[in-house]
């Protein structure tokens, strides 16, 4: 099992639950057992799907590095490091589930069918958000740390409401299920505290997943918590799970369990994905100014692709064909993605915003409005 | 030919360092090829080339600051054809306008944005025709150089032939010449000749603020007491040629600066009333010594320290000094090294000073003030004597230290100095 310390002396606790080795060989920790069977009998389809979801995210997120550094987007927000993990929380889902998702939920988005151009319209600054939520089940991308935590507990009350007094069968077939996707550093935020006592006290059908990829930025996760989040699941009253969320298996099957529980109303329950934030946190953040690059080859050596990879090519015979096609496919995901936001005008203009952010009238917005337009003329004049 | 404007890498940036090119005129250059390394406020930042084509021009040289707006580099685009002679505007970003009121280029061509509307179609740089034998500079007893470097480093007062020449054909580059000035100038002075008669505005911000900051709390909270010493250095000077031979030493510097440091952590174990840390209430004396050493690079003054330096012996604290030295200079200080400091040397002997009265680290006690060594006629048993002399200078904080335990540990550097024998004590 794939115990990696770090100097920071962070460690995969040992409750975690894991599956695969490093290098893709079944080799279950501990406190795996209980998940074992349900995570080696995912059939090969669905692992082949998430390593396609994480391949092609990887390399759409080298592109959103470039186009950020050729001046194309504002910011960029790498998930390299993180694919796994959302790769096994995506796929525990059906369509009719509903996703709150960061910033950085980018294999999240694609496992949605979300357009890569859709995704980095919201990177140029060019819209609001990138795509329609109702499209897609999946709300825009929250900037504000946790501020989607009580929305997805709210939402969950609703979804709550409307299957009051539905059979068991009818919850298995049609329930549905919002899961509230967030990190180590938004764990610290006071939202969170009151989304899960209120998820707790309604009974909400909700799943916590945090990626605790370490680092809140420049804070390492040591100073965010002196116990392993998951723990934090029994002060509120519901189970908490930690996965090693660099295992695809593992967290694929953990939240199919996580899922299914919230999905016959069984309440809220939490799971904690450890993973590493292998990039920056964005494109304005240079992490040698407070990691090392010791660290960072130690936790090279985790990498879920490489895992996932080995792991297709051993128990189900994958071969470089496979490899080959789904490299091809990113890189001509790539390409278009080029061709449709390099230089892409602005769909909006700024002066346009203004109306944009209430239905109704509202004389503070007005009031702003009125200073830019006397600022635009006196820029003219 | 496209030019591509630097755009804001960061959130809000304003301007960015040229670190590195990785392309020159006439190089040919794929899309997402890393054309070269910026520096921003915040990071060290690669630049992907946003077209294939042959790279045209660079509108800034290392060292150059760019406005994020500001043309930044030109492309023959292939494969295009039609030629787009207008800047590409920045498409996103809180840059400035080309008019905007910023910091101006410190150096290299002064060309803003606006003025090159219409740039000026040119021809690339030809490659150097390819030269049989290499000239090299040693064959003549002349540097070679291109009279505008010359100029460069004559304006600076440099002596040519001792700048290490990286040109192709062995001569002395303007790069070399930049490099020295770099090296040898405080990154606080602004290169550019500004016009006499006018005055200069620069923007304080990064290390200079940082600066800037901990000076002003450090001077008016604590009351700094200042005192001098004069030291007769001749001994030290001696040792250290003993010790340059040893081959223990083969591969470190070694330099006065090694004994002073030695002498520094022990005096601080002996007083440390200038090895501590004033709480208001409380303060604390500090029984280890985290040695910190005063450094110019190019960012600006930064103070990292060497932990545990009382536990080192000579070899160890000389490799230290030369690590912590080198880091430093290459911008790699981790920032574990600028906490924790207990006491600090600037050793402003290097700048040709005698004697100073430096402002405390933040949260320190005691600063030694390090001067320059020079042969003076000294007496000794009454007879005048040619000596190595130095005068080390020290702050303290009044609050913890009076004039007798400034005398004590000055005493015992002093001591140390005289008769670096006594480190084996």
């Amino acid at each position: 099992m794939s115990t990696i310390s770090s100097p920071t002396g962070h460690q995969l606790p040992e409750e975690a639950i894991g599956v695969l080795s490093t290098d893709g060989f079944i080799d279950p920790t501990e406190s795996a057992k209980a998940f074992v069977d349900d995570a080696t009998a995912i059939d090969h389809e669905r692992v082949a799907e998430m390593y396609r979801l994480m391949a092609n995210t990887r390399r759409i997120d080298q592109e959103g590095v470039n186009l950020q550094r050729q001046g194309q987007l504002v910011l960029w927000t790498p998930s390299v490091g993180q694919e796994a993990a959302q790769a096994g929380a995506v796929t525990a889902l059906e369509d009719r589930d509903w996703i709150f998702p960061t910033y950085r939920e980018h294999v999240m988005a694609r496992g949605r069918g979300i357009p890569d151009e859709n995704v980095f319209d919201f990177f140029r600054g060019a819209v609001h958000a990138g795509w329609m939520p109702n499209d897609y089940n999946m709300q825009p991308y929250t900037v504000v740390l946790a501020a989607q935590v009580p929305h997805a507990v709210g939402y969950g009350w609703g979804i709550a409401q409307q299957q009051r007094g539905w059979t068991d069968a009818r919850r298995a077939k049609e329930g549905r299920v919002a899961i509230a996707c967030f990190g180590d550093g938004a764990s610290t935020e006071g939202d969170i505290h009151e989304a899960m006592v209120f998820a707790a006290s309604f009974d909400t059908p909700v799943v916590f997943f945090i990626q605790n990829n370490y680092w809140a930025i420049s804070t390492p996760f040591e100073v965010q918590s002196k116990v392993p989040l998951f723990k934090r699941a029994q002060g509120y009253g519901f189970d908490g799970f930690a996965v090693d969320g660099n295992d695809p298996i593992a967290t694929a099957a953990v939240m199919d369990r996580a899922v299914d529980h919230a999905r016959r109303g069984g309440g809220p329950v939490l799971v904690e994905a450890h993973t590493y934030r292998m990039g920056a946190h964005t494109t304005a953040d240079d992490p040698t100014k407070y990691r090392t690059s010791e660290e960072e080859a130690q936790y090279a050596q985790a990498d879920p692709m490489v895992r996932t990879e080995q792991y297709l090519r051993r128990r189900f015979d994958y071969t470089d064909a496979f490899f080959d096609e789904v490299t091809g496919e990113g890189e001509q995901l790539a390409a278009n993605l080029r061709e449709k936001i390099v230089d892409a005008p602005d769909t909006i203009s700024l002066r346009e915003k203004f109306d944009l952010v209430y239905a109704e009238e509202h004389s503070l917005v007005e009031a702003q409005a009125a200073a830019f337009d006397r600022w635009m003329e006196a820029e003219d004049a | 030919m496209k030019i591509f404007t630097l755009p804001d890498v960061g959130e809000g940036l304003t301007e960015a360092d040229v670190a590195n090119w990785m392309v020159k005129a006439g190089d040919t250059v794929a899309v997402n090829q890393v054309i070269a390394e910026i520096e921003t406020a915040k990071s060290l930042v690669e630049i992907p080339s946003p077209w294939a084509g042959v790279v045209q021009e660079l509108y800034a040289e290392v060292g150059d600051t760019v406005n994020v707006g500001d043309n930044f580099i030109a492309i023959n685009v292939t494969a295009t054809g039609d030629d787009e002679e207008a800047p590409q505007a920045p498409l996103v970003g809180t840059g400035p306008k080309a008019d905007t009121p910023g910091r101006r280029r410190r150096r290299g061509r002064p060309k803003a944005a606006a003025e090159v509307e219409t740039p000026v179609e040119r021809e690339p740089e030809p490659e150097p025709e390819p030269v049989a034998e290499p000239v090299k500079s040693d064959l003549f007893a002349k540097v070679l150089a291109k009279p505008p470097v010359r100029k460069l480093a004559k304006d600076h007062g440099l002596d040519l032939t001792t700048i290490t020449p990286t040109g192709q054909h062995g001569e002395v580059t303007r790069s070399d010449v930049n490099a020295v000035l770099k090296a040898d100038t405080p990154a606080t002075t602004s290169a550019a000749p500004v016009a006499a008669g006018e005055s200069e505005t620069i923007k304080v911000s990064g290390v200079r603020k940082a600066t800037a900051k901990a000076v002003t709390e450090s001077y008016t909270s604590a009351p700094h007491i200042s005192v001098f010493r004069q030291v007769d250095a001749t001994r030290t000077m001696e040792y250290l040629e003993t010790l340059k031979k040893h081959p223990r030493f083969e591969n470190v510097r070694v330099s006065p600066l090694l004994v002073l440091a030695m002498a520094v952590s022990q005096a601080a174990l002996n007083t440390p009333q200038a090895n501590a840390t004033w709480h208001e209430d409380t303060y604390s004396l500090h029984h280890y010594v985290n040695l910190g050493l005063a450094a110019a690079t190019k960012r600006g003054l930064i103070v990292p320290n060497i932990k545990n330096a009382h536990e080192m012996n000579q070899l160890q604290m000389a490799q230290a000094i030369q690590e912590l030295t080198s880091r430093a200079r290459d911008g790699k200080t981790q920032p574990a090294e600028l906490t924790g400091g207990t006491i600090t040397i600037t050793n402003i002997g290097v700048l040709g000073l005698d004697a100073g009265t430096p402002i405390l680290n933040p949260g320190e006690s005691g600063i030694i003030a390090f001067g320059a060594i020079r042969q003076q006629p000294w007496v000794v048993n009454g007879q005048l004597e040619p000596r190595w002399i130095t005068t080390l200078g020290g702050s303290f904080d009044h609050r913890i230290v009076d004039g007798v335990e400034a005398g004590a540990f000055l005493a015992d550097v002093a001591a140390i100095l005289e008769e670096p024998a006594l480190l084996i004590s």
